[in-house]
């Protein structure tokens, strides 16, 4: 028997990318392509869906040739997608009727402020596990609804559908028009315990069933993919992709974790068959449903500037020529000599959630230099995710004890090691860094049979590296505390009238 | 005592100070370190460019190490920076060969480890970034050597350590030995450092053809060697691997 593989489609904010796995996990072909980001205001982020599937077909053809193989090598396919970003397209002839409104884009302000009213931005956590933010899908298509002439009307007769980037992919390659339950969880539109659409959240928004996907578990085969380069092949899988790095970090069980750090991080955490509503301000989420099992969920943070500050040293104060130097420049002195950064750029997130604060670099002497600088910029890092990760085990009642990390800061062996430090836990980078690609080649395979269950999975999973906590309890506490009188220090830094400059 | 020639202190000095943690400096920063004028600065750096010795910056203007000390010396390609760029291929190095990775470079006159990936079979191990191996007795060692020949004759005048039975601690072997690596591409260690514990290498290139780095896999000989010999598919793994970082760092595509 010939070997066969599996494929993932991996549609990011900023490219799409086609990786093909084998059955031992290990990467056989990479093909991306980038698209274009449109900017028509400050603040609003959209893409051309028609050109994102263009370029998904295109790398799959380039993954699929740059090995040599074609479709009948496949068992199936499988796709991540960038979260949130919400499409409406016509049903009869396939067209977008509007670009697809990035999660970034920040258009619906007025209107998620409006939604929370005097309830508060937790006005719909306990049913959907979200706070009314800008992120979300629900408030974009009632954006659209409200603003694209004649939609409204051609929605509720179902005209035309809507769906996230996971749907519009699945109904391109199948003419089916689902989506999946992570997906579905990050709409504010279903509802968390019975995952379907929750009729309340629908009148509230304004948004007409009738346009609606239909809500599907994450690993099962939707439909065979029609015409062009994966004709035949079953489309067997879609994750949104935090929520496909998790999987493919082979965080099955409750109380498993992963962190990817990029430019900001995403923390999630496996909570099991049973959703935790977050009191600190962390997100509920689907984690994944493989076909007719129960669901997992996940508790979620969120640390908005974590690269970001090393790109900021290196780009907007240049002591720095490139991102990994960091390391070198922070190993030529032995700690922070007392020195914190807190990169609150543009307000604190989870677990503070204080809009008004700006970053802070306290605990400046003249004994500072650049070395000590750049090691508070990678304690930084490491004390936001324990904020992060200290607010998840208060909300699950249950402890983290081993963090599994992917993403490009991995590479950063001090920082890893600060990490675990600060932690107490050991930090793991899996041998398989494409963690979000691997998370829905492996739901795919597992909804072919091309791997009998998770078992099989979790013996693909290998450590490349492992990082030890070592520091004294007294330091950590010391460090933390230090850390923590930092964090008070940036907050309300902005004043009423301010406002119109930052924003 | 005969007296100093300042010029030359004073380029030395420069020299120096390019060699440290800044690596890259404008004319006036080194005026400003060094308490000289201007004027004598970009003298010394005019002639030091034209020897080689240091070179500008295209984009920056600013000065840095020039390709003929690194003939000379060891590579000034931050570990750190190496250690990124070949993440990718040093973990699908891990997984084909089912081995151990290390990358490594010349510090002075020893291999400094600046990435480990583990054996891919969680087994318990320790990272072993930042430790320093001897170069003459390890593959990645002598694969540095291999291209830094001033190293290799520095080591062979303070005395090549032996470790064990198979160490090569004859300056002459070590000269043939060092000059079949560098016809042939790689370099294997069998039981040279440790007993029972053999290693390949291939080097890593950058874009001016200059050895930066060794990337290889080490075990035990039942999984590394066949007839005593190593074994054909986990060497031709460890020289894709390496080629793959090295065209990353933008060495001629082959």
């Amino acid at each position: 028997m010939s070997e066969r593989y599996v494929a993932a489609i991996d549609q990011g904010t900023a490219s799409s990318r086609c990786l093909v796995f084998d059955r031992s996990a290990r990467l056989v072909s990479v093909a991306q392509k980038e698209h274009h980001h449109i900017f028509p205001r400050p603040g609003w982020v959209e893409h051309d869906a028609m050109e994102i599937w263009d370029n998904v077909e295109e790398v799959v053809e380039g993954a699929l040739s740059a090995a040599q193989l074609s479709d009948s090598d496949l068992v199936g396919v499988g796709i991540a997608n960038q979260r949130e970003s919400t499409l409406v397209w016509d049903r009869a002839t396939g067209e977008p009727v509007h670009n697809a409104i990035n999660w970034q884009d920040t258009r619906t302000d007025q209107l998620v402020r409006e939604l929370a009213g005097d309830a508060g931005v937790d006005r719909y956590r306990e049913r959907t596990g979200l706070p009314l933010t800008t992120y979300f899908s629900g408030p974009k298509v009632r954006w659209l609804l409200d603003h694209v002439p004649d939609l409204r009307r051609r929605a509720e007769a179902g005209e035309v559908l809507f769906g996230t980037i996971d749907s519009w992919l699945i109904w391109r390659l199948t003419g089916r028009h689902l989506t999946d339950v992570t997906n579905a969880s990050r709409t504010m539109l279903m509802n968390l315990h019975t995952l379907d659409w929750d009729e309340v959240l629908l009148e509230e928004l304004g948004v007409p069933r009738a346009m609606l996907p239909e809500i599907r578990p994450s690993a099962e085969v939707y439909g065979e993919a029609g015409s062009g380069p994966l004709e035949g092949v079953p489309v067997a899988a879609a994750l949104g992709d935090q929520q496909a790095a998790l999987f493919g970090q082979a965080c099955f069980a409750p109380g498993q974790a992963k962190c990817t750090y990029g430019t900001g991080s995403f923390l999630l955490f496996n909570t099991g068959a049973q959703p935790v509503t977050s009191r600190s301000g962390l997100i509920t989420t689907l984690a994944c449903r493989v076909g007719p099992e129960p669901p997992t969920y996940a508790l979620e943070g969120s640390i908005a500037v974590t690269g970001a500050l090393v790109q900021w040293l290196r780009d907007n104060i240049g002591v720095i020529d490139s991102a990994p130097e960091i390391e070198t420049l922070a190993r030529t002195v032995e700690d922070n000599g007392g020195c914190y950064f807190v990169p609150a750029f543009s307000g604190l997130f989870a677990p503070h959630w204080r809009g008004d604060a700006r970053g802070v670099i306290a605990g400046l002497t003249s004994y500072i230099t650049k070395g000590h600088l750049a090691r508070a910029v990678l304690e930084a890092t490491a004390w936001q995710t324990l904020e992060v990760v200290e607010a998840i085990n208060g909300d699950a009642g249950m402890d983290l004890r081993m963090l599994r990390v992917d993403g490009g800061m991995t590479a950063n062996n001090l920082l890893m090691q600060i990490l675990a430090d600060v932690l107490d836990v050991p930090v793991v980078r899996p041998i398989v860094a494409e963690t979000v690609s691997l998370g829905a080649a492996y739901a795919a395979g597992l909804a072919v049979g091309f791997w009998p269950d998770e078992d099989a999975l979790q013996a693909n999973w290998h450590k490349a590296a492992e990082w030890l906590p070592h520091m004294d309890p007294a330091k950590r506490a010391r460090g933390y505390r230090k850390w923590r009188k930092a964090v008070a220090r940036t907050v309300d830094w902005l004043d009423e009238d301010d406002e119109l400059e930052t924003v | 005592m005969p007296g100093t020639i300042q010029s030359i202190e004073r380029a030395a000095a420069i020299l120096r100070l390019l060699s440290g943690r800044a690596r890259r400096m404008g004319v006036v920063d080194i005026a400003g370190e060094l308490g000289l004028s201007k004027g004598t600065v970009h003298g010394l750096l005019r002639t030091l460019q034209q020897e080689g010795f240091i070179e500008q910056d295209a984009e920056s203007g600013k000065y840095q190490l020039g390709a003929a000390l690194l003939h000379m010396g060891s590579s000034y390609l931050d570990g750190n920076e190496l250690r990124t760029r070949a993440l990718n291929w040093s973990d699908s190095l891990a997984t084909r060969s089912r081995e151990a990775v290390r990358i490594g470079t010349l510090l002075d006159d020893k291999v400094l480890i600046v990435h480990h990936v583990f054996r891919p079979d969680d087994s318990l191990q320790t990272l072993e970034v930042g430790s320093l191996l001897p170069a003459h007795a390890t593959a990645v060692g002598k694969v540095l050597l291999a291209d830094h020949l001033y190293v290799a004759a520095e080591l062979a005048r303070s005395g090549l350590e032996g470790f064990t039975d198979a160490t090569i601690t004859d300056p002459d072997r070590l000269e043939r030995e060092l000059t079949r690596i560098r016809n042939q591409g790689w370099a294997a260690d069998i039981g040279e450092l440790v007993p029972g514990q053999v290693s390949y290498a291939a080097p890593i290139v950058d874009r001016r053809g200059l050895t930066v780095g060794a990337m290889g896999i080490f075990g035990p000989p039942e999984r590394l060697l066949a007839a005593r010999q190593p074994r054909p598919d986990l060497l031709s793994y460890v020289r894709e691997g390496a080629r793959s970082v090295s065209r990353e760092l933008g060495a001629i595509p082959w």
